[in-house]
């Protein structure tokens, strides 16, 4: 964005005349596509990855609320994009329409766009990778990472500028190659996110198949997250300003850090898995194919040997850690913004760092949890039990500290604030429903039903998510310079806040009540015929109640759309380059920081969140105030 | 603008950004590995007792790649601790024999390939089983060595030292046979000094493949990992040669940074003789 506006207007590159003395890199007019496609800058770059993943949010959200319809009414074509759909994918993804007895004459309805079964497991696959791999993650860790990370801790630029450009186009291929994969005969991969195998491999006959995309397209978003993974870990160990201690630095940063290492030793061992699957898939050999293998009723002609635990076993995992990757960030942003806007100190940062370590490490060996209906034995059922348990711990310490910073702050109630306040209850809910799934007894009864997808869905969408509305509406001025609209802003929370939950809520109520999830009638076909077998007209009625709350729930994001573009021109100016009053040092930068962020090396005297310090001008104290009375001196935070 | 701490070391840390980088790379390389080496763990426990194959591979082959690849890390330490001393020339010869040796690493590992993708199994039509290498120039059929493994038309196959079965699918004894590879030669047949070659017709046949990474989940594992080897083999020599070669120009603007280069990209080439310090003994020897 900053060169944007040196592009467009040469006055505002006069502006920045200044910064000539510590760099020459600005003399150099750079092209178009080394300014924006191919930049070195790492804040280019996280705005290159906050367009691209917003717009796969926006797009695996799509899918999905074209699934609930499927979900809500079976069997019926779609309105709006069914003609559409049927045009471009074929009768064999989206059919037609069944005649039906209308008043004893048989009619043709002849309806175009009913959702046939491939299309929705299509969907259903490609919305898991989609919101996991291409929007969350790349939101949270690529976008917010980069623009803010080297900025908070008074780095020019990420320490491998030239690896960061290339980390970000492995992600945008990897991202174009799912994409193609809807198109290929077949099309995209249909078996989960997680790829069970030997289904992954047998779903289709031929090759290469939709898996085989997928496959491809996850080695490239691997070598994307590895690559930014290492820059992220090296810059934060190398490039930190002088003063700026590890107990000094922002949590936001511990966050990154965290989770940096997370996708640095998880991503690998699925990265191997991949290839192994797509030696299954390309090359006929049996990693993950039992001996005696039978697909549809025939013996399959493979050589047999291999094991399908073994995929779930490297799967899981990346899969767990992965949550991590998905929530730390977050946890990292609603923190910032927190302490700013309660105006006072963060409550236990310690607790929180250490917490965030402890995380990161437990989330290594509680992978199994995900695989308690394999026929594990009983040892390792509870080994895996115990080590669940204990990760819930350092959560809720994290919580809990973020609760009481709370406590006796002046609160100022704008959008980011509002956001980041929702993030905390809707966690809360997320994670709390989370312990009966750990527990391998009551896990038996909840496994693979609707209870799951609510569970981890209030942890992503109204839990992450949120967190991440939050940053975009709090790094907004420092990006573009203008305020996103405050009212507009508001109701986008407070539609956004309503339809999550009436979304998400009523699905923990089917899963107890036995819907398994992955049904592509949305459980009609188990409709009870009394109250005691199958599933009973009101549960399955619920999906009706949901399906409308999730595009009540797209509608309610065209405030954010249209707030978020139209600001960019038109938001209310800010009048300084700290207009929250924030301590940390991205708001120490001219606005939009140039090339190189700093004006001048900075300082840091102090840890990151000294606001309403007694007898100081104004209610924060920066990071790089000097301590006229104790030069130095670490800050108890 | 330009990065700290590209060329020297952090005081605090004591070491250049790129040096945090390559261990930070190398720790996902050996999760990388290690989620291999944990397959084939899991892989070689499920199988059935007795039906993982042993002394597939030749031994003095292995050892020969082993010994060669542990001579290239020390080179690439000699060749470092030369530049250190600024002895240009040392650098340049020692990392010249670092590249002969991963080129020798290939041409070995590449004739191991070709024997494998060369060595068929045969499953007949009457049960029998025909194992061996086949031979070329005499065979009249069209046998692929890529999958699918179907034959069309017409001829002969002839396979060279032939190890035959009779019966398949196999007894526990006939497997143990099948897995240990061709059976020691008898008195009679040393004195022959070769089994008799097998001639098999294409209507034969009933089954084949070669042994390939399709062919069992040993195979499979085999050609993963020491695949998955090779291609950091070739990747790390490339960058060595790149920096030995079109970058040494490097050494006489920024010697500091050149080193650094080299240091680097030996602390990468010593994984992958890392890597290959474990696969030998994995895959050769157990």
């Amino acid at each position: 964005m900053d060169s944007a506006h040196s592009a467009h207007s040469h006055t505002h590159a006069h502006d920045h005349d200044h910064d000539h003395d510590h760099g020459h890199d600005e003399h150099h007019e750079l092209g178009f596509w080394q300014k924006y496609i191919f930049s070195t800058d790492h804040k280019v770059i996280g705005v290159q990855y906050g367009i691209t993943a917003l717009l796969f949010l926006f797009f695996g959200f799509v899918l999905m609320m074209m699934m609930r319809w499927q979900l809500a009414y079976p069997g019926h074509a779609m309105p709006i994009v069914g003609k559409f759909l049927y045009k471009i994918l074929g009768p064999s993804m989206v059919g037609v329409e069944p005649d039906q007895m209308v008043n004893g004459v048989m009619v043709a309805k002849g309806n175009p766009g009913v959702m046939m079964p491939d299309l929705y497991n299509s969907f259903g696959a490609m919305h898991g990778t989609i919101m996991v791999f291409l929007a969350i993650v790349p939101l949270a860790f690529g976008a917010f990472g980069n623009f803010v990370t080297p900025l908070q801790i008074g780095a020019p630029d990420m320490t491998f500028p030239r690896v960061n450009m290339v980390s970000y186009q492995f992600y945008f291929w990897g991202g174009v190659i799912m994409l193609a994969s809807f198109f290929i005969p077949g099309g995209a991969a249909k078996s989960g996110w997680t790829s069970y195998s030997p289904l992954a491999t047998v779903a289709d006959a031929h090759v290469p198949n939709g898996q085989t995309f997928w496959i491809i397209g996850m080695v490239f978003l691997i070598t994307s997250s590895l690559l930014g993974a290492v820059n992220f870990i090296t810059t934060i160990i190398q490039l930190r300003a002088k003063g700026l201690s590890w107990m000094r630095l922002p949590f936001f940063v511990w966050a990154q850090f965290v989770t940096a290492f997370l996708l640095l030793l998880a991503f690998p061992p699925l990265e191997a898995a991949g290839v192994l699957q797509l030696m299954d898939n390309l090359l006929g050999t049996s990693f993950f194919l039992p001996t005696g293998l039978v697909v549809a009723g025939q013996a399959s002609v493979v050589s047999g040997g291999g094991s399908p635990l073994l995929w779930q076993h490297l799967f899981w995992f990346l899969g767990h850690p992965e949550v991590y990757v998905l929530i730390l960030p977050a946890m990292g942003i609603v923190t910032e913004i927190i302490a700013n806007n309660t105006r006072k100190p963060i409550w236990g940062y310690r607790s929180m760092v250490y917490a965030a370590m402890v995380i990161g490490f437990l989330s290594f060996i509680v992978w199994a949890h995900h695989m308690y209906l394999t026929g594990m034995g009983t040892r390792i059922a509870t080994f895996f039990q115990t080590t669940t348990m204990m990760i819930s711990i350092p959560s809720v310490i994290i919580l809990t500290a973020l609760f009481i910073s709370l406590w006796g702050g002046s609160i100022r109630f704008n959008t980011p604030m509002l956001f980041a306040l929702a993030f905390l209850p809707m966690f809360g809910i997320g994670g709390l429903t989370g312990l009966p799934l750990g527990f391998n007894a009551s896990d038996i009864h909840l496994h693979d039903t609707y209870y799951v997808i609510a569970h981890f869905h209030y942890i992503v969408a109204p839990g992450t998510i949120f967190g991440l509305f939050a940053g975009i509406y709090y790094w907004y001025p420092k990006i573009t310079g203008r305020f996103m609209s405050e009212t507009w802003g508001k109701v986008h929370f407070t539609l956004s806040f309503i339809f999550m939950n009436l979304l998400f809520m009523p699905m923990f109520i089917q899963g107890m009540e036995g819907m398994s999830r992955r049904m592509y009638d949305g459980g009609t076909f188990y409709l009870g015929t009394d109250q005691v077998h199958g599933l009973s007209n009101w549960v399955i009625g619920l999906n009706r109640n949901i399906s409308m709350a999730a595009w009540a729930l797209g509608l309610a994001q065209i405030p954010f759309i249209v707030n978020f573009f139209y600001s960019i021109n038109n938001g209310k100016k800010i009048t300084n380059d700290n207009p929250w009053g924030a301590t940390t040092l991205e708001w120490q930068t001219p606005t939009p920081p140039p090339h190189g962020n700093f004006e001048k090396p900075i300082e840091v005297f102090r840890g990151p969140y000294e606001y309403s310090v007694p007898g100081h001008v104004t209610d924060y104290t920066t990071q790089n105030e000097p301590d006229k009375h104790s030069h130095g001196n670490p800050v108890r935070s | 603008m330009e990065i700290p701490y590209a060329v020297k070391p952090r005081p605090d840390t004591g070491l250049y950004n790129a040096k945090v980088g390559i261990w930070l790379f190398l720790a996902s390389e050996v999760m990388l590995f290690g989620a291999l080496f944990s397959s084939y763990i899991l892989l070689r426990v499920g199988a059935p007792a007795g039906t993982w194959p042993h002394h597939w591979l030749n031994v003095i082959l292995g050892m020969i790649n082993t010994i060669v690849l542990i001579a290239s890390s020390v080179t690439v330490v000699l060749s470092w601790a030369s530049l250190k001393m600024g002895q240009f020339g040392r650098y340049r010869v020692f990392q010249a024999i670092t590249l002969l040796c991963a080129l020798t690493f290939m041409l070995i590992k590449s004739f191991e390939y070709r024997d494998k993708f060369n060595h068929y199994e045969f499953q007949l039509k009457d049960g029998s089983v025909v194992d061996g290498h086949v031979d070329w120039e005499k065979t009249t059929a069209k046998v692929p060595k890529w999958i699918p493994f179907k034959l069309s038309g017409e001829g002969k196959i002839v396979v060279e030292h032939a190890n035959v079965i009779s019966k398949y699918p196999t007894t526990a004894e006939n497997h143990a046979q099948l897995m240990e590879g061709p059976a020691p030669l008898s008195k009679e047949a040393k004195e022959a000094e070769e089994r008799p070659e097998k001639e098999i017709e294409v209507s034969q046949v009933k089954a084949f493949s070669n042994y390939g990474p399709w062919h069992n989940t040993y195979t499979a594992i085999y050609f993963t990992l020491t695949g998955l080897h090779a291609l950091h083999v070739v990747g790390g020599a490339i960058v060595i040669f790149m920096i030995w070669g079109p970058l040494a120009g490097v050494y006489r603007k920024d010697p500091v940074r050149y080193t650094n280069r080299v240091e680097v990209s030996g602390l990468f080439w010593h994984l992958v003789d890392l890597v290959w310090i474990f696969l030998f003994p994995v895959l050769y020897l157990l």
